[in-house]
């Protein structure tokens, strides 16, 4: 019988199997993860679950029993220790091997590490999987003054919540502004705003040194000799992707494992989705690497077509959302190359759209508490972003009206 | 456990127990309900767990917020009276038997 094995119980890895039953593969498949948890929701796990408004239970993407159903072998708590390509098998952390038709690869990525004197100390922590949530929920219950190193969206999420529970906060940004990467300077300046108007001291410009353990603190050094002393350190600086199987199996990887617009890699038999890729978007020109629930699930749709041998090119929208105490930033397209912009609304708290446009196209779309506007955005980057942009200004054009 | 039903477009019911306090779309999609995609896990920023109260039990549950209801604006399957959004939707003991309609489509 043909055997499908898919490594990563991850969104990416779940998805793959569902849409391969969906799509009538009747053969046996296995999903191999080295987490303890069935298949869970990353995304609460610095929002609603960090708060304790959750149980791991609630993370849950199926019952546990809905894997029965779906006939598929979920093993639990295993690693996969190699991939042999010519062989067709993989090798299991214990020992055995395991054969396949088609092999996935849905590994993921693991969270950047802090180089520096002191970041093993028990009272840093970080935040990928539900075991790190827990820790850090516990964390938090001891804390008082908390440090978050790193101001993208994991640290500010971190922060608000640590706000909420009425933890004195303080972030520590490298750059010179909070969410220096992934979007425009006005929106960066109203989530700084946003996080001080909450009570959060943000440092910019600050790389830390060290970390200093003393009894009573946890002491965060930075290079310019700013000290800040601290209950407990949250590291959010980034992740990797996990590349070292594939890299090691003779896969091309290029700070993720290559693969092309039907979720293929240097292996004509080996797919590839989610965090771990760098991968083609018939949408886009250049190769990229993203980290979001929509690029996790969109691609293993494409990578489950492929392994059934009937190929759909990944052509769809990027789209991520964050939440921040009471505002909901909700992001479209990819703002990278972009040569100017058109700003919807006023930022404040009745939120605003800020329109990212390279030449007379429109590439992405940032909205803060305007979800029915991202909604539009989403369809107007799908057609191909062309749109007046006095008419994007104006607030008393509907959007969904400038699609028609 | 509250029991809910969900009635598919083609017609066919399926009872659920969903747990108290848990949402609509948590209960469907833990169990497979496919019509509900829940594309955002349930952060309200997706549209994609649009569903059809039975208009007995509209008056039984709480107003949609703001969010829900611009995003009710942007469900697939154009919005009706009794459109909700089943991830705002908590289950409590008053709504044991709750039936629910569920669109063509969610996306
Ligand atoms: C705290 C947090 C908040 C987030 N918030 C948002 C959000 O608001 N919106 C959004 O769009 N995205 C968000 N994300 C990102 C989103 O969760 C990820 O992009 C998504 O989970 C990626 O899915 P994946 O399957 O590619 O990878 P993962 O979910 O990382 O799954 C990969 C799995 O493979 C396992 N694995 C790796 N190597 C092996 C091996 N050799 N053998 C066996 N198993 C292996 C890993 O342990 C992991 O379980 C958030 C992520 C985090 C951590
Ligand atoms: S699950 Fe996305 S809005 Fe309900």
């Amino acid at each position: 019988m043909t055997r499908h094995v898919i490594i990563g119980a991850g969104q990416a890895g779940l998805q793959i199997v569902e849409s391969l039953r969906k799509e009538g593969f009747s053969g046996e498949i296995a999903l191999i993860g080295d987490e303890a948890s069935a298949p869970y929701q990353r995304p609460p796990l610095s929002k609603k679950y960090l708060l304790g408004q959750i149980t791991a239970e609630r993370l849950l993407f199926r019952a546990p029993e809905h894997y029965g159903r779906l006939g598929v072998e979920l093993r639990l708590s295993t690693r996969v220790t190699a991939i042999d390509p010519a062989a067709h098998t993989v090798t299991l952390a214990e020992g055995s091997q395991l054969e396949w038709d088609r092999l996935a690869l849905a590994t993921g990525a693991r969270v950047r590490k802090l180089g520096v004197p002191g970041a093993e100390d028990p009272r840093v922590h970080v935040l990928r999987g539900v075991e790190d949530a827990e820790a850090l929920r516990q964390g938090l219950e001891q804390a008082a003054r908390v440090v978050v190193i790193g101001g993208g969206f994991i640290g500010l999420e971190v922060a608000a919540i640590a706000r909420k529970l009425g933890l004195e906060v303080k972030v520590v940004e490298a750059q010179s502004r909070v969410l220096p990467r992934v979007v425009a300077p006005l929106v960066s300046t109203f989530f700084h705003e946003l996080h001080t108007g909450h009570g959060v001291r943000i440092l910019l410009d600050q790389q830390v040194a060290a970390l200093v353990p003393s009894a009573d603190a946890l002491t965060v050094q930075t290079q310019d000799g700013t000290v800040i002393p601290a209950d407990l350190v949250v590291v959010g600086i980034g992740v990797l992707p996990n590349t070292e199987l594939a890299e090691a199996a003779g896969l091309a990887c290029d700070a993720g494992i290559v693969v092309d617009e039907f979720a293929r890699t240097s292996h004509p038999h080996i797919v590839s989705a989610g965090d771990c890729t760098r991968h083609r978007n018939l949408l886009f020109a250049a190769p990229h690497r993203l980290e979001s629930v929509q690029n996790a699930v969109d691609q293993a749709k494409v990578a489950a077509s492929t392994m059934l041998d009937a190929p759909v090119p990944y052509a769809q929208v990027p789209w991520f959302w964050s939440d921040q105490y009471d505002v909901k930033l909700q992001m479209v397209g990819i703002s990278t190359g972009h040569d100017s912009l058109v700003v919807r609304g006023v930022p404040g708290p009745d939120g605003f759209s800020v329109f990212y446009r390279s030449g007379d196209r429109v590439i992405a779309v940032d909205s803060i508490n305007k979800p029915a506007e991202h909604m539009a955005a989403r369809k107007l980057i799908a057609a191909g972003g062309q749109c007046d942009p006095e008419r994007l200004a104006d607030t008393s054009t509907d959007l969904k009206t400038l699609l028609q | 456990m509250p029991k809910v039903v969900f009635v598919s477009p083609g017609g066919a019911r399926r009872e659920l127990a969903i747990a108290d306090g848990w949402t609509l779309m948590e209960g469907a999609v833990q169990h497979n309900v496919q019509e509900i995609a829940a594309e955002c896990g349930g952060g309200c920023a997706c549209a994609t767990c649009h569903v059809f109260i039975d208009p007995a039990w509209l008056s039984k549950l709480p107003a949609p917020a703001a969010a829900e209801q611009d995003l009710l604006d942007c469900t697939a399957v154009p919005r009706q009276e009794n459109s909700r959004l089943s991830c705002q939707l908590k289950l409590t003991p008053e709504l044991d038997g709750l039936v629910v309609m569920l669109p063509e489509r969610q996306t």
